[in-house]
């Protein structure tokens, strides 16, 4: 199924753009608890065989319901969750057998934007910490000095005032903190950002600016984006090619208007009818 | 936006501004500076003794021509160490006498004092003991160990229970079984009987360095079974929180994690931790030199006081001054508590996982 999706001429804005991450029939699995010795012998599978690809500045959309298992994917594509089965490349690599540090030339290329602003930054760093972060791992070679110029253009590019650097987190508002999070995510200068439920959390109003923001940075940075949600009008807006998932597999898979004027499957048209319109 | 938390020195000012942390703060100060001079506060050495003058009554102080001196007293009953006042003599109190040599801060030499009498007289502030010992000075040079006993402990032991509690609830795993066995084996067992055992288990002569030494080692090894638990349950909530994960998709190591995302999100409960259990080091110490096989005869310490009042002629003629140890130890444990509630209260509100 995957394949011929993806070879049809839709879902590509520019079909000849590399091919950045391929998932091959990811499923992911937990242990439930119980069993002998802690040796469960009975799991949940949120992920159960998942395919699909990413090319370089395109947006994937992944939407469904809570629980459909888009989080687990997301999870799974950074590494923070080992997969039970399947594969994942990057860039014909194979990333999912790897760990430790042999793992950090890949996070160097893909980054994560978190759902909740409020978790997602040590309340404890200030931001020219949290940002200059990522540039100590990738970037050894800057300076004290220069990691944190690079830090202040980064926050001027998501647009915070240069004088949030010596700030701490409680300082910030939600859509603010979310701004910090994008600055954390684009300094180790990434070619894929996963952005789980990034708007989520937010005010309409501030949600429209950072899905704006978002799509400029993909502009100015040809930025490939997975854009995990639940928000079906954010999706359209944001992607090149929607998956729906349900019940850890992809029922449906098209480009947004093509999904949203002729959906396929019966659950995509429950999902679409469930949209609340003003 | 909480102003008060704007900055992370807003701790002092707030410990500052609340007057049961400006009390504690300045009791726990004030007994700091006595434990470091003692050697220059205190008139006479921890082991100078004085048989013919046993059981001393503190002695009064008055005001002559010549300033500030003492009674003089003579024994009336040496059964019952009855001494009366002989009225009318004194001895004039000296400012900075030369006395006994000693070592400030362990590396001065230095002869002076901060006060002193001629020498056939004695000044007694707090009496004397069985030995003719001068309360007062066994009391400041008891402040050394006492006190210093409950910070050397609380390093140690906060020290593994964070490197145990901290690996076993970021890591998980067999490590985290095997340290959370290991504390629940040492919590299963009574403190006192461990304590007991444990130091039973080391029980040939020691100098009174090194049995200090074993009872700091002792005391930590029991008490770090508590706080790797706790810490191990911070570590765990903690780690779930999105900004570990998002540090672990920056790439940095699981160490870095560990020492600069869940460390500074740690300190606050180890701050108030450490306040709270010192009082147990000290009272710990107490114990075991009450019982004789703490710090040894003639080093001071207040517990090794306290075990000569236990003496029936101390409450038969009303020697109350051989149980100021008692009150001492009673005023530290008191300050380090009222310390340990305020940083408490202040740092709770905001950081829930600082409760205990």
């Amino acid at each position: 199924m995957t394949n011929s999706t993806l070879s049809s001429p839709h879902p590509d804005p520019e079909p000849l753009s590399p091919l950045l991450l391929e998932v091959e029939k990811l499923a992911v699995r937990y242990p439930l608890p119980g069993g002998f010795l802690g040796r469960s012998r009975r799991f949940v599978e949120p992920v159960k065989g998942v395919s699909f690809r990413i090319r370089a500045g395109q947006t994937v959309g992944l939407v469904g319901e809570s629980g459909s298992g888009k989080t687990t994917i997301g999870k799974a594509i950074v590494r923070l969750i080992s997969p039970h089965s399947g594969e994942i490349r990057y860039r014909q690599e194979r990333i999912d057998t790897l760990s430790g540090a042999r793992l950090r030339p890949y996070r160097k290329r893909v980054q994560m934007i978190f759902q909740d602003p409020h978790n997602s930054l040590n309340p404890r760093l200030t931001i020219a910490r949290i940002v200059g972060e990522p540039l100590e791992i990738h970037f050894p070679a800057l300076r004290a000095q220069e990691r944190r110029d690079r830090a202040a253009q980064l926050l001027a590019r998501v647009g915070l005032p240069a004088d949030s650097l010596d700030r701490f987190p409680h300082e910030f508002s939600g859509g603010q903190r979310q701004r910090i999070g994008i600055a954390r995510a684009l300094a180790v200068e990434p070619e894929l950002i996963v952005c789980d439920e990034p708007v989520s959390a937010l005010d309409v109003s501030v949600q429209a600016q950072i899905v704006n923001l978002l799509q400029d940075l993909q502009q100015e940075l040809g930025l490939a984006y997975l854009f995990i949600s639940h928000d079906l009008a954010v999706v359209e807006h944001m992607s090149d090619l929607v998956l729906v998932l349900n019940e850890g597999r992809i029922v449906e898979e098209a480009p947004p208007e093509e999904l949203y004027r002729n959906p396929q499957n019966e659950y995509t048209r429950k999902l679409l009818a469930a949209v609340p319109s003003l | 936006m909480n102003p008060v938390l704007r900055k992370r020195s807003s701790l002092w000012q707030q410990l500052l501004a609340r007057p049961p942390g400006v009390l504690a703060l300045g009791l726990l100060g004030f007994l700091y500076l006595c434990a470091l001079f003692a050697p220059f506060l205190a008139p006479y050495g921890p082991g100078d003794q004085d048989l013919q003058r046993t059981y001393h009554p503190p002695t009064g102080l008055t005001w002559t021509q010549e300033g500030l001196a003492v009674r003089l007293y003579e024994n009336a009953d040496p059964t019952q160490a009855l001494y009366r006042p002989i009225p009318g003599k004194t001895a004039a109190i000296q400012w900075f006498p030369g006395g006994h040599s000693y070592r400030l801060f362990g590396l001065l030499p230095c002869r002076r004092h901060l006060f002193g009498v001629e020498p056939p007289h004695k000044v007694y502030l707090l009496g004397s003991d069985s030995t003719g010992r001068d309360v007062f000075s066994r009391l400041l040079y008891g402040a050394q160990v006492s006190l210093s006993i409950g910070l050397i402990g609380i390093s140690i032991s906060l020290g593994v229970g964070l490197i145990a509690g901290g690996l076993a609830g970021y890591f998980g795993g067999w490590f985290d079984s095997l340290v959370m066995r290991t504390t629940e084996l040492l919590m299963a067992i009574p403190g006192l009987y461990l304590l007991l055992a444990l130091r039973g288990a080391f029980a040939s002569q020691f100098g009174s360095g090194e049995v200090y030494l074993l009872i700091v080692v002792i005391l930590s090894f029991l008490g770090w079974s508590g706080a790797a638990r706790v810490i191990r349950g911070l570590a765990l909530s903690l780690r779930a929180q999105t900004f570990v994960e998002a540090a672990i998709v920056t790439g940095l190591s699981p160490w870095r994690i560990l020492w600069r995302h869940l460390l500074p999100n740690l300190a606050s409960y180890l701050l108030v931790a450490a306040a709270l259990s010192i009082p147990g080091y000290i009272l710990g110490e107490a114990a075991l030199s009450f019982l004789g096989i703490g710090i040894q005869e003639p080093s001071a310490s207040w517990g090794l006081m306290l075990a000569q009042a236990q003496e029936m002629k101390v409450f038969m003629c009303n020697f109350w001054w051989l149980l100021t140890p008692g009150a001492a130890v009673f005023v530290t444990v008191a300050a380090f508590n009222l310390l340990g509630d305020t940083l408490r209260d202040v740092i709770d509100p905001h950081f829930r996982t600082g409760s205990r």
